[in-house]
Order: structure tokens, then sequence, then C-alpha cells
């Protein structure tokens, strides 16, 4: 009997449960890598060459080089891991946050300096699908 | 003997601790939200226990994947500020109290709480921000916390996290300990996290005034009904990252069973990401 998974039913959110950690193992470790100065400089200096040390998935690879945060976390990220590479970049949890979200920069501040994103509409997969 | 004064809940929100490292705690942005930690911190220098609980959370920084423990609690004499990737935050070294820490970890264990000890750990802004929001920056000439600290992080990263109800028993089981410890010291439990927030995916920014006000209503006056809520209504309805506040509940946990004085409460949005929420709790 599989397991169940209410949380699969909201909308444009990831849950980085069991599953999702066994992919993504080797992308967030190597994201912990970042967090010594050294590694960093060795990641800027030649991102694809640094990735190749490990054993990602090729689509692993290429959602880190295109920073495409969302497409990382389908992938078995997890933000808080991923906020290493944010930070190697000099980039804010709120321009990481953003970044997912459609929005520019500025009316993703915006919307947080105005009370965010608001609950109605954004409980259930099926409220987006009208969309 | 020991025993449990207080409880203190706060967020711990990062850029938070970037902003009182950087004197910007008067700006526009932040001030209104700087202005409701003004209380607590005359209330902390009037209160100041001899050992503070600190529940919150490790952020991808002591524990990566290699090992995840749902509970685990830091036993060594002091641990150090974290380097998260932007270098460690310039804040004080933290001390513990292993005396303590080893004897809550004993007594726990024996009331069925799988805990891990950890004697050897640094701690990132889930720990030291909530110090920061009470005790402001410390002074040069004095650079220290007012007092020892047990650090007690708490799986809220890999789902699944452990529910409310064993969060809130966990509490009570925290209590128990404290109160058969045999040396007449004050202690403070401090619950951090949440409230509404999440920071992933298109659904990014999502906050629930309502919710996180009726969480703080109910945590005062209903906790034991308020541990029967399910992962997914605060999933669904504070946030992916909202799930955090599971750990408010083990402070709750460990209040006495009779109703606490409020003596201050706080909410305000946002602070980058997320909606702040603030309560300080006395045992009567």
């Amino acid at each position: 009997m599989a397991l169940e998974k209410p949380y699969q039913d909201v909308p444009g959110t990831t849950i980085f449960d069991a599953e999702q950690s066994r992919k993504g193992y080797h992308l967030n470790q190597f994201c912990v890598s970042l967090m010594k100065p050294e590694n960093r400089a060795r990641f800027k200096a030649n991102e694809r060459a640094y990735l190749d040390e490990w054993p990602m998935s090729e689509e692993q690879k290429l959602a880190v080089m295109a920073r495409d945060l969302n497409r990382c976390i389908a992938l078995g990220g997890n933000i808080y891991f991923l906020a290493r590479i944010g930070a190697t970049d000099g980039k804010s949890f709120q321009q990481m946050a953003g970044s997912m979200t459609g929005l520019s920069e500025e009316a993703y501040r915006d919307m947080m300096v105005s009370g965010g994103r608001p609950i109605e509409g954004n409980r259930y997969t099926h409220e987006w699908e009208k969309k | 003997m020991a025993r449990i004064t207080a409880s203190v809940y706060s967020s711990h929100v990062p850029a938070i601790g970037v902003a009182v490292d950087q004197g910007k705690t008067g700006e526009p942005y932040w001030q209104k939200m700087f202005a409701g930690f003004e209380f607590s911190k005359q209330w902390l220098k009037e209160n100041t226990p001899d050992v503070i609980f600190l529940v919150y959370n490790d952020h991808a920084t002591a524990f990566s994947l290699e090992i995840i423990p749902t509970f685990a609690i830091g036993c060594a004499a002091e641990f150090k500020p974290a380097d998260e990737g932007w270098g460690p935050r310039p804040v004080p070294v933290v001390q513990g109290h292993p005396e303590l820490a080893a004897h809550i970890a004993q007594s726990v264990i024996m009331d069925d709480f799988d805990l891990t000890i950890v004697n050897k750990m640094d701690v990132d802004h889930g720990l030291t921000v909530p110090l920061s929001l009470m005790c402001g920056q410390p002074s040069v000439d004095n650079f220290a916390w007012p007092c020892p600290v047990i650090p007690f992080a708490v799986n809220v990263v890999q789902y699944p996290v452990p529910s409310g109800r064993r969060c809130f028993n966990l509490g009570r089981a925290i209590r128990k300990a404290v109160e058969s410890y045999d040396a007449p010291l004050k202690v403070q439990i401090w619950g951090t996290g949440g409230m509404s927030h999440q920071l992933q995916g298109p659904r990014a920014g999502l906050i629930n005034r309502t919710w996180d006000n009726a969480f703080l209503d109910r945590l005062v006056a209903d906790p034991a009904g308020l541990a029967q809520v399910p992962h997914i209504d605060y999933v669904r309805e504070a946030g992916s990252e909202g799930i955090e506040l599971v750990m408010w509940l083990i402070a709750r946990g460990a209040m006495s069973d009779a109703p606490p004085k409020v003596v201050h409460r706080f909410y305000h949005v946002p602070a980058s990401n997320t909606a702040v929420g603030h309560l300080i709790l006395e045992n009567q």
C-alpha cells in the first residue's frame, strides 16, 4: 500500500520528503560543500568542472548552472541547501525565493511589504488549474 | 529543585540577524519589527534565568543529509556561531550547561523520547537570531549572552517532521526532567521558528495572518487541542516552512498545566519572506 501524501495537493509546493531527499542527496551535498570558502572559489572558477566531481545527474548539473531553483527542487534539491548557491552568488534569501515565483525582484518585495501572498485561492492544486 | 519559570516564542528569520549585525535595526523597513521586541529585552534583563533551553532547527548547517536526527540535545560546554556561507555572525560563543543537559537527556530518553546527544556542534541563525532579538547586540566590554543556553535542535527540514502532538508531549517530558534536577535553577524554555512562510516554489511568499493569530490564541488557551493539528494544515495554511511552528509546542508543553500569564504578544509582517510572531508566557 502506498503511503498517503496529502501535501501533493498543495499548489506550487514541493515537500522535501524522504523520496525527494533520496533523489537529491548528491545535489544537496554539493551545496553543503559551498560552505567552505575554498570550494566556493573553485566552483566559481569553473562550475562545470566542479559539478563533475559530484555523482549528480546531468539534469541536476544543468539546473544548477542555469540557477533554475524550481528545477533543482523538482530534482530533489531543498531550499536550505540550495541557499548555499545563492550565498556563493551573493543573493539574499528573498532574492532566491522571489526567483521561483515568476515575479520580478521588485514586485516580489512589494508583495511581501504589502502583506505577502494571500492564502485565498492558494490552498489546493485545483485552484491553480482553473487559472 | 530546578523549575521552568517562563517560555518565549519567536521567529528566527536570518535577515533579522543581518539587520542586527549591520546596524540596520532603525531603518524604516525594520523599525516596527524591532520595536515589538523592546519590551522583551527589558523583560529579559529583569527576569534573566540561570539557563535557557532553546528549541530551534538547524538549516543544513551542523547537520547535512549525512545524518538527520529528529531531536538533538546539545550537551557541550560551548557552541560556536556557524559559517552559513556568508561568514559566521559576529555574536558571542554560546555557553552551554552540560550538567543540566545531560540530566535532561537521561530523563527524557527514559521517558521514551529518542534524543540524539550532540557533544560538538556549531549553531546557526535558528539559535542566534532569537538571542539577538531578546538580548540585542552584547556590548564590546561584556561580549557574552546573559546566561548559559542548551541548544535543542528539531528536524523540520526533511519530512516527516515530528507531529505537534509528539512535540507537545516531549515538552511535558522536558518539564518533568527539569523539575527533577537537584539545584535551584530558574529555567526558561524558548520555542522558535515560523510563523507563516514559504521559501520555495511558485507559491513562495505565502503569509496567512488569520491562521497565525489563531495559532497564537490557541497556543495560550488550548495547547493540547492545538497539538492535534496535522502537518498538512501547517503546510497548506502557513506555507511549507510554516511547519517550524511545531517547535513552539515543545516549549508550551514544558509549561505548567495551569493557565500562563501572557506578558507580551506581538505580530508583524514581513521580515524578508516571513511573518514574525512573538509571545512571552510566565508560569503563575
